[in-house]
């Protein structure tokens, strides 16, 4: 035998599996480790979606352009909402990317377990990388998209259209911590509870598609009647839509007191999340 | 002291029998609501006898395990099919939580029971390959260099810049079985794995294995090839229902499997079935006894390799019947088939109805001395099986005839013939 001696045998373990888990017991140090493996899973979403398509790449800059042309020509021609003096292809444009990436954390990191049960029940790593690599390769997204907003900007304020970015762009990337966390939360929650309820992947796939309408996305707050205004505000996304739109695009309701209550959403969300998670991460292979 | 790699202390594990979707959402508010009033779990009968194998939809894969496996140890782990093996492995590899207890390792554990899993169908062989070595917790830098080492293990060079979906099933196995071959953990936990690819990658597995077995890693077999545990491992512990029964050398724990796999009972080389209903057999036919006896039809405990021993087998047939064939195995204590045989007449005779018996004789001086289980089947080729193969009896054979007196060691071999030898002078 080539192995070292060791000296104290009761010090020396690497792994202790026990019975019962600390109760908040978030792998942070082993994530670390994996790093490598979060870092080809987010590079496999990337490579996967694209194989066998002749444009490649390109759909991420077609899906919101296209999306916003629809949405311009039902709400805005057809409907003629009011998009606060904003012109209207941007104000979707913006909105489109914004809830793009929320919705799809969302609904991707709620399928974590049931779409990964496979691997799941024959390797252990840890199980938070996979919601963590969706989170980021939907980041990418979502800055291949925001640039490509940021061109048709240009091409806007080369028109002659008025420019009003402001210094709320400083905290655009709290916003997307915001938004990501939020997502991430909602969505370990979620996928938490579908290894023993499978009702809830039925309700999630339409439940976003609604959300949406309960969010500023395709209108901005100010339209939103007093009576309701309440409610629209209650919905933790509708704060960062309005304040991430009043940075670049200079229209929004902005409060910083709506910021703190999504932010203490966002917390409160993670951490029950992140408990439920681990907790149900140690047995569900035994109950999917 | 220093040296273990493993430790178990008060292992178990506890599955909930039956579906779990429909009636949990119910019980689940049960409990919420007896928590409410801080009354005890409702539901829970597993704390209150958790002494009983399976009660109340509750099963118990695995009871108390309580083990050592030191730095090096090549350990078998045997035992029927559903007696907690594979569940010891989930939870040694954290696939899955123990109910009780604690599992202590000392370094990296890494399995080669997800032969595959991982792999993207639409990803090449190379892409596949990183995945799936990061997958099981190889660094960017180890695959590197073990890169071509693998590639060429696996045998798929050509396709290697092939997505993994056109693929034959066989190449895919042979990949992922090279992968996880070049994990270097210092803990290997094998899983039933090597039935896989053709006769020439089983035996360049095997191989490997036996590599990782002289590094001096410590690895932990799952398997029924009784052959292959025997070959490969020093140690190995017999798992029955949730516990193991038998721990040590493994020429010991392997008999005493196969004894636990056959039958229980004082009399081992006759059975009979006054019950026809008990009897094995179908509605067209049903034994009445087996017996096995020499050829001066007494029945002792062993027998003298140097008579004939014979199997008789008497049996009714309830419905005529045509083609009807007996086939009877001959296994030796360390699981192989020494020989099968059957009655090459039985076949085109029909069979009317009536009362039976068949003899089988084994010619004197075939049988190496030691034990052999009798698995007795019986079918119809190609139309039914109305038997299906399982251990019936057992015998015990020493010898002394000619090997006995002149050659007292154990003789190698399954078989022991006497054939025929020539020795002259060619001066």
């Amino acid at each position: 035998m080539n192995s070292p001696p060791i000296s104290d045998c009761q010090e020396d373990w690497t792994t202790i599996i026990k019975s019962k888990s600390s109760w908040f017991d978030l792998p942070v140090k082993e994530l670390w480790q994996f790093r490598n493996l979060i870092k080809l899973f987010v590079w496999r979403d990337f490579v996967v979606q694209y194989k066998q398509t002749i444009l490649g790449p390109l759909w991420h800059v077609l899906q919101p352009l296209f999306t916003t042309l629809i949405f311009t020509l039902v709400f805005g021609k057809i409907a003629n909402l009011s998009t606060d003096g904003i012109p209207q292809f941007l104000f979707y444009m913006l909105g489109i990317v914004l809830w793009t990436y929320f919705s799809n954390c969302l609904t991707k990191t709620s399928d974590t377990f049931i779409t990964h049960s496979v691997i799941f029940e024959k390797v252990y790593f840890p199980r938070l990388s996979i919601p963590i690599s969706i989170l980021i390769s939907n980041l990418i997204s979502f800055c291949v998209q925001f640039a490509l907003f940021m061109v048709v900007l240009c091409m806007f304020y080369v028109k002659g259209v008025e420019v009003r970015i402001n210094s709320c762009i400083l905290i655009t990337p709290l916003l997307m911590l915001l938004l990501a966390g939020l997502s991430l939360g909602c969505g370990i929650i979620i996928t938490s509870l579908t290894t023993k309820y499978r009702d809830l992947r039925y309700l999630i796939t339409f439940g976003v598609q609604l959300l949406m309408f309960a969010t500023p996305v395709i209108y901005p707050v100010s339209l939103v009647p007093d009576k309701l205004k309440p409610f629209i505000m209650l919905n933790p996304v509708t704060p960062v839509m309005e304040t991430f739109r009043y940075a670049i695009l200079g229209a929004g309701t902005v409060d910083i007191r709506h910021l703190i209550y999504t932010a203490l959403i966002t917390i409160a969300v993670l951490f029950f999340g992140s408990l439920l998670f681990t907790k149900v991460e140690r047995t569900f292979v035994d109950t999917v | 002291m220093s040296d273990i790699a493993i430790q178990i202390d008060n292992l178990s594990k506890v599955y909930k029998k039956g579906t779990i979707s429909s009636r949990t959402f119910n019980d689940d508010v049960k409990r919420f609501f007896a928590r409410l009033k801080a009354q005890p779990d409702p539901l829970s009968k597993v704390d209150e006898e958790r002494f009983g194998i399976q009660q109340n939809g509750y099963l118990w894969a695995l009871k108390n395990i309580n083990l050592k496996v030191k730095q090096g140890t090549v350990l078998g782990i045997v035992g029927k099919n559903g007696v907690g093996k594979s569940t010891l492995l989930k939870i040694i590899s954290k696939i899955t939580a123990p109910t009780e207890g604690e599992v202590k390792i000392k370094g990296r554990v890494a399995s080669l029971l997800e032969v595959g899993t991982g792999f993207h169908p639409d990803l090449t062989g190379r892409e596949n390959l990183y995945l799936n070595g990061a997958i099981l917790g190889m660094s960017k830098a180890e695959i590197d260099t073990k890169l071509d080492e693998i590639i060429e293990f696996s045998g798929v060079r050509e396709f290697i810049e092939t997505p993994v979906k056109r693929y034959s099933s066989g190449m895919r196995v042979r990949l992922a079985f090279a992968i996880a071959a070049h994990l270097e953990p210092e803990i290997l936990l094998v899983d039933e794995v090597l039935a896989v690819g053709d006769v020439s990658f089983q035996k360049k597995c095997l191989g490997k294995i036996g590599d990782i077995v002289k590094q001096g890693r410590t690895v932990l077999i799952v398997s029924h090839n009784l052959g292959l545990i025997r070959d490969l491992c020093d140690e190995c512990i017999l798992l029955h229902e949730g516990q193991i029964v038998e721990q040590g050398v493994t020429a010991d724990v392997v008999s005493k499997y196969l004894a636990l796999t056959t039958i229980q009972g004082s009399n081992k080389s006759a059975k009979f079935w006054p019950n026809q209903n008990d009897a094995p057999g179908s509605d067209e036919m049903r034994l009445n006894s087996i017996q096995i006896s020499d050829e001066n039809l007494s029945m002792p405990d062993s027998y003298d390799s140097g008579l004939a021993i014979q199997i008789e087998i008497d049996f009714n047939v309830l419905t005529e019947l045509r083609g009807m064939r007996f086939v009877i195995r001959f296994i030796t204590c360390d699981g192989h088939v020494a020989f099968a045989s059957t009655d090459h007449n039985i076949r085109d005779n029909e069979l009317k109805t009536g009362n039976y018996k068949s003899v089988c004789t084994i010619p004197p001086n075939l049988l190496n001395q030691g034990e052999y289980l009798v698995r007795v089947s019986a079918d119809i080729p190609g139309v039914k099986v109305i038997i299906i193969d399982n251990e019936l009896l057992s015998f015990t054979v020493f010898n002394s005839g000619t090997h006995g007196s002149h050659f007292p060691e154990n003789w190698p071999g399954i078989v022991a013939p006497r054939l025929q030898w020539e020795t002259k002078s060619v001066d």
